[in-house]
């Protein structure tokens, strides 16, 4: 049974799902020429242009995206491409310059000539969107394979984009070791993720979800389904940087630019965490029979409303390891890049407790909703840290080649030299921290809420305890710059020629306290991009009958 | 709700105003806001009905984010209105106190001030729950920065120290004041009081429905609180950061720290811990009334073998703030209305004790009781000061230490249910977990209390002059920081009109907490009712006691007088 395309009305539909990936191919397309083109401000016009891409493929994904595409979370592509599209615009301007840097100065000087062979420019944008048309794709997913493309779409691009981030004598060693290291792991990965989806078809038939949903809960979870459901789940683990699969995270950070660092820490995460939810959502919340769905919304308190007890096992450890790991292995950093890895790997910790949570109601109980809710939060907070280093450089080595700051000495009295940059990583890092009021601390409030609504009280002190060991670290991140004085002995870190990275910035920092006038909406959309329906009424939503299931307010 | 805005949001815009204006005005400009912030409070306190006093009056509300059942909602009864008075009471003389200690980066540690003050009051006025959790966390950076840049040697340590401590135990608190939050939404059937069966942090309703708790959940929901409030307050055995950070701090940040952070934990205790948590109090009160009298004793001698006179102070707070929660955990009338006296007596005192330090280490850069010695016939105005607020301190009667010490004690000593064997009247006896025994060995902190305060005052300000520069083991040390001093405006030898005027206020409303308390105590009895009142009705304590006892205590002299025994 797998899903076939039944007439010319359902291939409509599935393309009107996903009109804001095609805006952002179309843009790729033009990128991809606009960055070969052998005048200057031609090619500047790649960013902006993939700006204006995601612009508008963010308003596509508000205005157009149907909440008919079945399964079982229906309300998710349209809030889910939103938020892409939001974090995506801010990573724009921070990947300004991040390649052909060197070849542009030598151009622009007329010692070499423009040679498009040699340039990266239009490849480095053409796969930042596709990377993004992929995270995108994800959302939308109904289907393992269209999930599997999706992922790989998303990831593949990113191999690249580490790769090619590194651009002089310096950063290029790094970033080749970074780059195959990413590369080879996330191969083994995705080895792993597809090969537990291939048990699932064995086990189910289907290669659709809500079919698959179905099936579960009609006859239930065999072993075979299980096995396949938790290499898909620990091999997705990867994309989110997750306990078992975290070890490349330091490193890879590390080795590519902070850009590319940055998108590496919200692309893959959040493509990962859309891919867990979809998988879980198969299996979990129905899977003892007794339940009843009202309005096709499965109520939280109801009894067997929950993850299968060893898919939840898995899901618990993983998440209470990769919390502590992270948390712990970055107290004992010295580079801020490496701080900020460690802190990626534990807040996937953090997110991933509100996938145990599962879907509720409202925000406080919806665990899912404050998954997606977080991922905006941890992406709008994380590239203020990022587009700090980013920001700023040293001239390093006998031919003075530029180099990111990365230490934490080299944040020494940021807030004094320079205020904006400073203050930035101040807001970040508390943001990043979780201390009230900061957007952190509303982002980890409905974690809180749902885990303990959902009665998982150890989950939550682990959570809190670990929120506490975060402390040691981000508040140094906050004493460098704050409180030390800048080292006199050193020469002074200097800004980068491209002020847009101080913008992007300067936006997340003023997103951190800004947002948290206006998340009640946003909280509002997490929450109900992360409404659960149970398998009946999206079985009978592929099947083309969408009258019966509807909840009133579901455009149509 | 425009006048505690008011107060809370001026020190705000003041530091906004004081960390981009000039660096040589900063002092002015900020001493202004902060009296603009007293001022405020002073016009709350004003309109405030003092009648009712257990209302949550100058209430009022503003939608922040619905959707987490998340306000931005203010309110004082007597307590946090009498708190916040001290809080904008201390904000000034903070500020002005600092005008010749703080002479680098005035404008950040003016700012910081000012968002402290800020957030204090906040933590006061809440009456939603996240936004308290908001504000008492918000506490922790200002005063972090403060320390870490504006303390003595071993400040960064004590900083750290103080932020992770803190910031720790708040957060187990948060989870346990989320899971109130959460039993409140699915645990108590709607409609039973305003906001109940629904997602709502507003502290009325959460502890309307915290008394419906099962017991053995409670005393996870207290455990929690505790681990949060109980490291501030700071209660023996977690109160390890707080000598620490004391003797580090610069002395407004010790002041600070000692009159009104320290509240922050008694008063959620006084706020959380006790209504949420009823029937688990009712139950622990004699473990939590051990840990207090241990806590009372054990630093007090600790206090005894000090020789840094800041850590000595710093020591007998947490020694104090034992009595502070004792009175608290007795349940009773008596108990609770000395306890929350204690909180404001404390504030004054001990923080005219760290100023008058302070004043000591800007002259002679040392606190070391070996190095300072007579200095009564060097700095007669300083002695008097000194002998005046150690007096306060050690709770002589007629001074504002004694009154509330003394009730926290009775309410100790009856809080116990025994009482009711014994045949015969027993005047003022309630049911509860201490007793006696609690009286006797507290009390006996108050004896070890006037050693160490007495044996300190005794050292420095009379016996044979000590001063740092004659000392020749550190004459080095003493050349280097007066050869420094040059450059610095020079003080005088004994107190100017600056530091007199910082003190005044505060010795002068000792005299008056010592000799009138009444007003104040009318005031606080009838919210200290109402909560003893509640938590006993909730914790079911004593079958056919509740009743008679709710009876009785609602009035409250009546009550201590004709409880007899059943």
């Amino acid at each position: 049974m797998i899903a076939q395309i039944h007439n010319i009305g359902e291939i409509h539909g599935t393309i009107r799902g996903i009109i804001p990936e095609i805006a952002l191919f179309a843009t790729t397309c033009v990128v991809m020429v606009l960055g070969l083109s052998p005048s200057l401000p031609v090619r500047r016009l790649c960013a902006p242009v993939t700006a204006l891409g995601l612009a508008i493929a963010g308003v596509l994904a508000v205005t157009t995206t149907p909440e008919t595409l079945g399964g079982t979370l229906p309300w998710l592509p349209q809030y889910a491409k939103a938020i892409i599209a939001v974090v995506g615009l801010l990573l724009v301007p921070l990947a300004v310059g991040t390649v052909d840097r060197t070849e542009e100065h030598l151009v622009a000087q007329g010692k070499i000539e423009f040679n498009p062979l040699r340039t990266n420019r239009a490849e480095f944008w053409a796969f930042f969107l596709f990377s993004l048309t992929g995270l995108m794709l994800c959302a939308s997913a109904r289907d393992l394979i269209w999930l599997f493309l999706a992922l790989e779409l998303t990831s593949l691009p990113t191999y690249i984009m580490v790769t090619i981030s590194g651009q002089n004598p310096l950063s290029a060693p790094r970033s080749n070791e970074a780059g195959v290291k990413y590369f080879f792991l996330g191969a083994m990965s995705a080895a792993m993720f597809l090969f537990g989806f291939a048990l699932l078809y064995g086990a189910t038939g289907t290669t659709s979800l809500p079919d698959m949903a179905a099936i579960f809960a009609q006859r239930g979870v065999d072993p075979l389904a299980m096995i396949g459901m938790l290499l898909a789940v620990v091999g997705v683990s990867y994309k989110i940087a997750a306990v078992p699969l975290h070890f490349y995270t330091p490193d890879v950070y590390e080795g590519a630019a902070s850009p590319v660092s940055a998108f590496l820490a919200f692309v893959p995460k959040a493509a990962g965490f859309l891919s867990i939810i979809l998988l879980v959502s198969t299996m979990g919340w129905h899977f003892l029979p007794g339940e009843s769905a009202v309005d096709g919304v499965i109520h939280a308190t109801e009894e067997g409303f929950s993850l299968p007890p060893l898919l939840r096992l898995t899901l618990w450890v993983m998440a209470a390891l990769t919390m502590t790991v992270g948390n712990v292995l970055a107290v004992l950093q010295n580079n801020v890049k490496r701080i900020l890895a460690y802190s990626s790997i534990a807040h996937s910790g953090y997110m991933l407790v509100g996938v145990i949570a599962g879907p509720g109601e409202s925000i406080t109980t919806n665990g899912l909703g404050a998954v997606l809710f977080y991922l905006l939060v941890y992406g709008v907070s994380n590239i203020g840290a990022f587009a700090v280093l980013a920001s700023l450089e040293r001239r390093v080595g006998p031919s003075g080649e530029p180099a990111e700051i990365e230490t934490v000495d080299d944040l020494r009295g940021l807030c004094y030299t320079h205020p904006v940059l400073g203050w930035t990583m101040v807001l970040s890092a508390l943001s990043l921290l979780g201390f009230p009021p900061l957007l952190g601390f509303l982002g980890k409030l409905p974690l809180f809420t749902a885990a303990i609504s959902k009665g998982e009280i150890p989950l939550v002190i682990v959570l809190g305890l670990n929120s506490a060991i975060a402390a040691f670290y981000y508040l140094r991140l906050v004493a460098v710059p704050l409180l030390d004085s800048p080292d006199p002995t050193a020469a002074p870190a200097a800004r980068t020629p491209f002020a847009s990275r101080v913008l992007a910035g300067f936006v997340s920092a003023a997103g951190v306290l800004v947002l948290i006038l206006v998340a009640n909406s946003i909280m509002r959309a997490s929450s109900k991009a992360g409404l659960y329906r149970g398998p009946e009424a999206a079985i009978v939503e592929t099947d083309g009958e969408h009258a019966a299931a509807q909840p009133p307010d579901a455009a149509h | 709700m425009t006048l505690l805005l008011l107060a809370i949001l001026t020190p705000l815009a003041v530091a906004a105003v004081v960390s981009l204006g000039p660096a040589n005005r900063a002092k002015d400009i900020a001493t202004a806001g902060m009296f603009g912030s007293l001022l405020f409070a002073l016009l709350a306190a004003f309109r405030y009905d003092w009648t009712r006093s257990g209302d949550f009056q100058l209430a009022g509300s503003l939608e922040w984010l619905p959707a987490l059942g998340l306000n931005i909602s203010i309110g004082v009864d007597s307590v946090a209105m009498l708190l916040i008075l001290l809080t904008a009471l201390l904000g000034p003389i903070c500020s002005i106190a600092s005008y010749t200690a703080i002479t680098e980066r005035v404008r950040t540690y003016y700012a910081w001030l000012l968002i402290l003050q800020a957030a204090m009051i906040g933590v006061f006025a809440a009456r939603d729950l996240i936004l308290f959790y908001i504000c008492f966390e918000f506490t922790l950076i200002p005063m972090w920065v403060l320390i870490n840049l504006f303390g003595s040697t071993n400040r960064k340590a004590a900083a750290t120290k103080f932020f992770l401590y803190t910031f720790t135990g708040s957060l187990i608190a948060l989870a346990g004041l989320v899971y109130v939050a959460w039993f409140n939404a699915t645990g108590v059937p709607a409609g039973s009081f305003p906001g109940a069966g629904e997602w709502t942090f507003d502290i009325a309703a959460l502890q309307a429905a915290a008394a419906s708790m099962p017991a053995s959940t409670q005393a996870w929901v207290l455990l929690a609180l505790l681990a949060g409030f109980a490291v501030k307050v700071p209660l023996f055995p977690v109160h390890t950061w707080l000598p620490l950070a004391h003797t580090e701090a610069p002395t407004a940040g010790s002041v600070i720290l000692a009159g009104v952070l320290l509240k922050l934990g008694t008063y959620g205790i006084y706020r959380f811990a006790l209504p949420f948590a009823p029937a688990a109090v009712v139950e622990y009160s004699t473990l939590i009334g051990v840990l207090c009298v241990v806590g009372i004793l054990y630093a007090g001698l600790i206090c005894w073998v000090q020789t840094d006179v800041k850590k000595l102070v710093a020591y007998s707070s947490v020694s104090h703030l034992g009595f502070c929660v004792l009175g608290l955990v007795a349940l009773n009338v008596t108990g609770v209305t000395g306890s929350v006296l204690y909180m404001i007596n404390h504030g004054l005192s001990t923080g005219a004790l760290f100023l008058l330090i302070g004043m000591i280490y800007e002259r002679y850069h040392t606190r070391s009781m070996k190095e300072l010695g007579g200095l009564a016939a060097k700095m007669p105005i300083w002695a008097t000061f000194m002998v005046f607020f150690a007096m306060a301190s050690v709770a002589l009667p007629g001074l504002n230490g004694f009154i509330s010490e003394f009730l926290c004690l009775i309410g100790a000593f009856q809080a116990d249910s025994s009482w009711a064997l014994r045949p015969g009247p027993t005047p003022g006896a309630t049911p509860g977990g201490l007793g006696p025994w609690f009286g006797l060995f507290a009390g006996m902190g108050m004896i070890v209390g006037a050693m160490y305060l007495l044996y300190m005052v005794g050292h420095i300000v009379w016996g044979p002059l000590i001063e740092p520069h004659a000392h020749h083991a550190h004459g080095g040390h003493g050349e280097a920081s007066h050869a420094h001093e040059a450059h610095a405006p020079a003080l005088p030898r004994d107190l100017n009109a600056r530091e007199i005027g910082v003190l005044l206020p505060l010795a002068a409303l000792c005299v008056v907490l010592g000799i009138y308390p009444t007003p104040i105590l009318r005031v606080l009895e009838t919210p200290a009712d109402q909560l003893v009142v509640d938590v006993r009705s909730a914790a079911g304590l004593a079958p056919a006691g509740p009743a008679v006892e709710a009876a009785n205590e609602s009035q409250p002299q009546a009550a201590q007088l004709a409880e007899v025994n059943r």
